[in-house]
């Protein structure tokens, strides 16, 4: 038993520090306040294409912080359920003809059941095995991507299914324009946020956070310890889904790139550098590497190198990431008298 | 005291070539305090990992108030009216005190709610506040647990093993590494907690063991070699043997 708890926790996130006072208003207003945030958002960014991004990788990164940052398991293969999502947007759009919001709903409900495929198979293995069924897994995914172009258009990605409004009836927005996309993405991505606060914050919640904390101790205290993975392993592949589904309608294509294994790491970067088990640190990592991403990229090819060492940088010396270390200041800030 | 008993047969376990524990018999739950010594290696932390359901039997039978326990899987222990603490202080150490105990209640009633408010669900957050007032930490249950001290940590794990109101408590070496003063709280909480089930403790102080328990049992080399009353096992002569050949003493046993 004790090696191979110790394999989990060698993996497990550095989760915030926890103190009542950074659990106030801070923690009680989280869902409203990171809206408010995201609200004016695109006003700071250079662009709204940018801000845009943030949000979907945002939310992305968010699903996968339910799962690595929550429930303490280190998954690398999300990239599976935010393709899955992207493409079967695209098809059912495309190929079919759906209404938008019918294959965005689609597209997540594809990502939950392939979550509980890979879940179901990976659940049980711990630590780096963990991580790696779930990058074999995924790409699995990618090969029969690549393989089925007549559906997926391969490796030139998946075209032509521009979604140019979106919305039921007379209420309709038009998405062209690049800062009524962001905030009808921003509703999407609201409601969802909304969603992960109350389910965070349900008994729920924190069984996954006692499978995270000690997972002997949650087996012995009578908690089904897979089942609740399990449970925890589709609801991120639920989020993520989503994320993948706002992607392929943001991009009116979706590239292969957004099954592969890249994909992945991004999840497991932006929520690392924004701070692993808060609430909303996975957008501050999003837009910390998006936008690091944006300005290296304009000087050299190799800014991948570089993210790289900042990631490797944010591991060393700020586990926390950026936003749990800012949560940490403010409770020892507010903790002095 | 009379709760569910826990029936034990002929019960063994092996990990390969290596017999750990072979043909245990005896009836438990019985007593209010029953305690299991032995050298180390004798067995005992298997034996109590099969009675808690970490461990399956390869031989021999487990029934709990007459119903086999042999395909129940390990989380159903606690529901079933097990429930265990370890060697090692094994808690939630980043959830706070009244966290650790609350999530712990959880586990009867709403493990797979995914949309109630969980601090404002009526009674947990109060029951939690109970148990930490039975073993003495309702004034810590803001602080993460691995904040507390060595021997509230201890305390902790024993109200959260608590939340599954067992009828029978395992308890794996309750003061190890405690001092005096801790032992002495320790030993009164057991008084306390044997009021209403029965507690079977795997422990090293002798003088304790001897004071505290009901009935002792010895394992040795996988065997239950003696099952009697402190005064029995004092006289016994095969107990005498093997811990006066081992160390010379109960003292260091």
């Amino acid at each position: 038993m004790q090696p191979l708890d110790q394999t989990v926790l060698a993996t497990a996130p550095p989760a915030p520090r926890r103190s009542p006072l950074a659990e106030g208003a801070l923690s009680r207003w989280r869902a409203p306040l990171s809206i408010l945030a995201l609200l004016v958002l695109p006003f700071l960014l250079p662009s709204q294409a940018l801000a845009v991004n943030v949000l979907i990788y945002g939310l992305y990164a968010v699903g996968y912080n339910l799962l690595y940052g929550y429930t303490g398991l280190l998954s690398f293969g999300h990239a599976a359920f935010f393709g899955t999502g992207a493409y079967v947007t695209g098809i059912a759009i495309g190929t079919f003809g759906l209404h938008p919001l019918a294959a965005i709903g689609l597209a997540v409900a594809a990502a939950g059941v392939l979550a509980l495929a890979i879940g179901a198979v990976s659940i049980r293995s711990r630590g780096i095995y963990f991580a790696m069924v779930t990058l074999a897994l995924a790409q699995l995914v990618y090969y029969a991507a690549l393989q089925a172009s007549g559906w997926t258009g391969g490796e030139n990605g998946l075209r032509g299914f521009t979604v140019a409004r979106i919305g039921l009836g007379p209420v309709a927005f038009d998405i062209l324009n690049p800062l009524t996309k962001y905030f009808v993405v921003l509703a999407f991505v609201g409601a969802a946020m909304a969603m992960m606060s109350r389910i965070l914050a349900s008994p729920f919640g924190s069984v996954i956070e006692a499978i995270r904390e000690n997972e002997t101790r949650a087996r012995a205290c009578g908690f089904d310890v897979e089942r609740t993975k399990l449970l925890a392993f589709v609801l991120s592949g639920l989020f993520c889904g989503l994320a993948g589904a706002l992607f392929a309608i943001h991009l009116s294509i979706v590239p292969l790139d957004s099954l592969a294994y890249n994909t992945s790491g991004m999840a497991v970067v932006m929520t690392l550098v924004g701070g692993a088990g808060t609430f909303f640190g996975p957008f501050v990592g999003a837009l910390a590497v998006l936008v690091l991403e944006d300005a290296l990229s304009l000087w050299t090819p190799h800014w991948q190198l570089a993210l790289g060492t900042v990631f490797i940088l944010f591991v060393l010396f700020l586990p926390r990431g950026l936003w749990g270390t800012a949560l940490a200041r403010l409770a020892t800030m507010r903790g002095r008298p | 005291m009379t709760g569910p008993v826990l029936q034990v047969e002929n019960l063994g376990c092996r990990f390969g070539a290596f017999t750990a524990l072979e043909g245990i018999s005896a009836t438990l739950g019985r007593e209010r305090i029953t305690a299991v010594i032995g050298p180390n290696g004798a067995g005992k932390s298997t034996f109590f990992n099969l009675l808690s359901g970490a461990l399956k039997p390869t031989s021999g039978s487990l029934h709990l108030g007459g119903r086999d326990l042999a395909r129940v899987p390990q989380a159903r222990f606690a529901h079933l009216g097990i429930a265990r603490s370890y060697q090692i202080t094994t808690v939630f150490p980043r959830l706070t005190a009244h966290e650790n105990v609350r999530t712990a209640l959880q586990a009867r009633a709403n493990r797979y709610d995914f949309w109630s408010r969980r601090d404002r669900l009526a009674g947990l957050s109060d029951r939690a506040d109970a148990l930490l007032e039975s073993v003495g930490l309702v004034g810590r249950r803001s602080r993460p647990a691995a904040a507390l001290a060595h021997g509230e940590q201890r305390a902790l794990e024993i109200a959260i093993a608590l939340a599954a109101d067992p009828k029978l408590l395992l308890l794996d070496e309750p003061t190890a590494g405690m001092g005096p003063e801790e032992t002495k709280d320790m030993v009164a909480l057991l008084h306390r907690l044997s009021d209403a089930r029965a507690i079977l403790l795997v422990e090293h102080k002798m003088k304790m063991i001897l004071g505290l328990s009901e009935r002792i049992l010895v394992l040795h080399h996988g065997r239950l070699i003696a099952d009697g009353t402190p005064t029995d096992i004092q006289a016994d002569r095969e107990v005498r043997r093997v811990y006066l050949g081992q160390s010379g003493g109960y003292g260091h046993a």
